[in-house]
């Protein structure tokens, strides 16, 4: 199956990925060869198989909600972009 | 003690010379720097050298050793792959993204290394994010294998295999989703163990697919692996997925008989594009295991065929979610020079990840998009159960499955870079096991053209002492794993 640059188009914004043209054709092109790989799985009787999310068996895993002193602010904030007092700034929202 | 010796020397033999102060850390620590100053430049496996931290750290790890309460794994340098989280010290991911990171916790597996007096050398280069099967992802510079330096040292755990196999350090600990230890373990001729899923916690290890991946030790031989596997395997309550159990030495079972194992070997991973000389090194060595008493006979995972298709579905969805979060306002890289909100989300994710990753975080949403989530992710988390029952039917006949690491010994730099289907198809005889969730190990098992060539056992869900068992085994009745490169 071939996609259109159109339907390339609409998953970079859903995923929120700036495309130039040049890689949207790109794209266009390997994910298509990539689909087609995922052809064989049409084989495959999967009438009544349950999914599997992950191998572990585990279910509802709690714990005690125990305080904890939370990391340090100092150092969350050196990883910030943008900075102002003790606060992450971040671009505006509404215009 | 002499930077040469380090390639050949082990976690075993390095602690035992700590114990008999025939060496201390800080001279060991001292000839792994002097090793790396030597090598790096043409093997380039380290994104971060942490040489301050590490001679501080032999320093406390002589002193801990003085009142006689080391522990196996004090005072000896390793290298974790850079996606685990260190405090304080850049965690990258080989990534723009997160060039500027600076963990404000260490992971799970670094904590109980460092409890243990470990010595940080280092950081390794990956792919990007872990994807990839060449360490030519990496955003940075792409890592040379030591056994020739025009080839890949396999990926995503490039730089952990290579800096293990060329002496920078004494062991490493890489991360696994679709065979990101074990083939490049193979690639560079040492010996790669993933665990059960669950084994080893996550927590601090930047998430690529969540429910494949998994931690593991990438050491010069079976003995190291299982003295790792001791200190890093274990319940965690910061990780759900962590399997509760009381976790055995795992050394135990290193040099019990195998006499009367069954094992079995699956046709379908014989097949056309298996390179000859692979196939014939892997044939010899199952009748090593003949020789040694398991009882070997042929059979048949037909389901594993899907394997990659499964798995380029469910790990780039299960990517595309985690990796939402790098949104350019908490940490990493940010678009500065845009001042909307939306265009500078969409122009930060555009300019700090590489090409790899963008391909599937965009082949991860397509497949969870409305109209498509049925027929790619759903349909793949189905035959993912069938491929989970096939190895469950597998193990009530065997204790063991045995194929190739994979198809090809290591290949050149370059040389698959422009197709991304030609390099997916690197690891179909690895990905089965991440997405059973049972363990694996590759070890060394010959030699095609001056190229290490690896053996990989399977067993079944938390029978890592089966596995370790039969590669000892295996190991100790062949030379292959005393090999190392002339660099």
């Amino acid at each position: 199956m071939r996609l259109t640059s159109d339907e390339v188009k609409h998953v970079a914004h859903l995923a929120r990925l700036g495309m130039s043209d040049d890689e949207t054709e790109l794209m266009r092109d390997q994910l298509s060869n990539i689909l087609e790989q995922f052809k064989s799985l049409e084989q495959v009787d999967t009438k009544n198989i349950e999914p599997t999310g992950h191998s572990a068996n585990l279910q509802s895993v709690m714990r005690d909600d125990t305080v904890e002193p939370s990391r340090p602010k100092k150092e969350i904030l050196k990883n910030a972009p943008q900075v102002e007092d003790e606060f992450i700034r971040i671009r505006a929202v509404l215009e | 003690m002499h930077a040469e010796n380090i390639p050949s020397l082990t976690v075993r033999k390095a602690a035992d010379l700590l114990a008999s102060r025939e060496a201390s850390s800080t001279e060991l620590t001292n000839a792994v720097l002097n090793r790396i100053s030597r090598v790096e430049e043409t093997i380039r496996a380290f994104v971060t050298v942490t040489k301050d931290m590490a001679i501080k750290q032999a320093d406390q790890a002589d002193a801990r050793i003085a009142t006689g309460n080391a522990h196996q794994l004090t005072g000896i340098p390793m290298q974790l792959k850079d996606n685990m989280c260190t405090r304080g010290i850049s965690t990258t991911c080989s990534s723009l993204m997160l060039k500027t990171y600076l963990p404000t916790y260490d992971a799970t597996v670094t904590k109980r290394l460092f409890d243990e007096g470990a010595v940080l050398i280092g950081k390794g280069n990956l792919d990007e994010f872990a994807m990839g099967s060449s360490t030519e992802n990496s955003a940075f510079f792409p890592t040379h294998n030591p056994w020739d330096g025009e080839r890949v040292p396999g990926g995503s755990s490039g730089g952990p295999a290579a800096a293990v196999a060329a002496g920078e350090c004494i062991y490493a600990l890489g991360s696994d989703t679709g065979g990101s230890i074990r083939q490049p373990a193979s690639f560079c001729g040492i010996v790669g163990l993933k665990p059960t899923y669950g084994v080893v916690s996550r927590y601090g290890l930047v998430a690529f697919a969540s429910s494949l991946d998994q931690i593991g030790p990438l050491t010069k031989d079976v003995t190291d692996a299982a003295i790792v596997l001791n200190t890093i395997a274990g319940h965690d309550p910061h990780d759900s997925t962590s399997i509760p159990f009381d976790v055995p030495d795992y050394t135990a079972a290193l040099g019990k008989e195998i006499k009367g194992l069954k094992i079995g070997i699956p046709k379908e991973y014989f097949v056309e594009g298996v390179q000859p000389e692979v196939r014939d090194a892997v044939n010899v060595a199952i009748s090593v295991f003949e020789n040694l008493g398991a009882s070997v006979s042929e059979t048949s995972l037909p389901t594993s065929s899907h394997a990659m298709a499964v798995y380029y579905i469910i790990a780039p969805s299960e990517a595309s979610a985690n990796l939402a979060r790098y949104d350019g306002v908490k940490y990493g890289y940010s678009a500065a020079d845009t001042g909307r909100m939306w265009d500078a989300l969409d122009k930060t994710r555009q300019d700090g990840f590489g090409p790899e990753v963008k391909r599937r975080i965009m082949l991860g949403t397509y497949a969870l998009s409305t109209g498509y989530y049925d027929a790619y992710y759903l349909k793949a988390q189905k035959v993912r159960t069938l491929i989970r029952r096939e190895f469950d039917q597998a193990f009530d006949k065997f204790d063991a499955i045995v194929t190739p690491t994979t198809p090809t010994v290591g290949f050149k730099l370059g040389e698959k870079t422009s197709d991304p289907v030609q390099m997916y198809l690197n690891d179909i005889f690895t990905q089965p096991a991440n997405i059973a969730g049972i363990p694996a190990i590759s070890v060394p098992c010959g030699i095609a053209d001056g190229l290490p060539i690896g053996l990989q056992i399977m067993t079944n869900h938390m029978a890592e002492d089966t596995l370790l068992q039969l590669a000892y085994a295996y190991e100790q009745a062949t030379e292959w794993h005393l090999e190392h490169p002339q660099i």
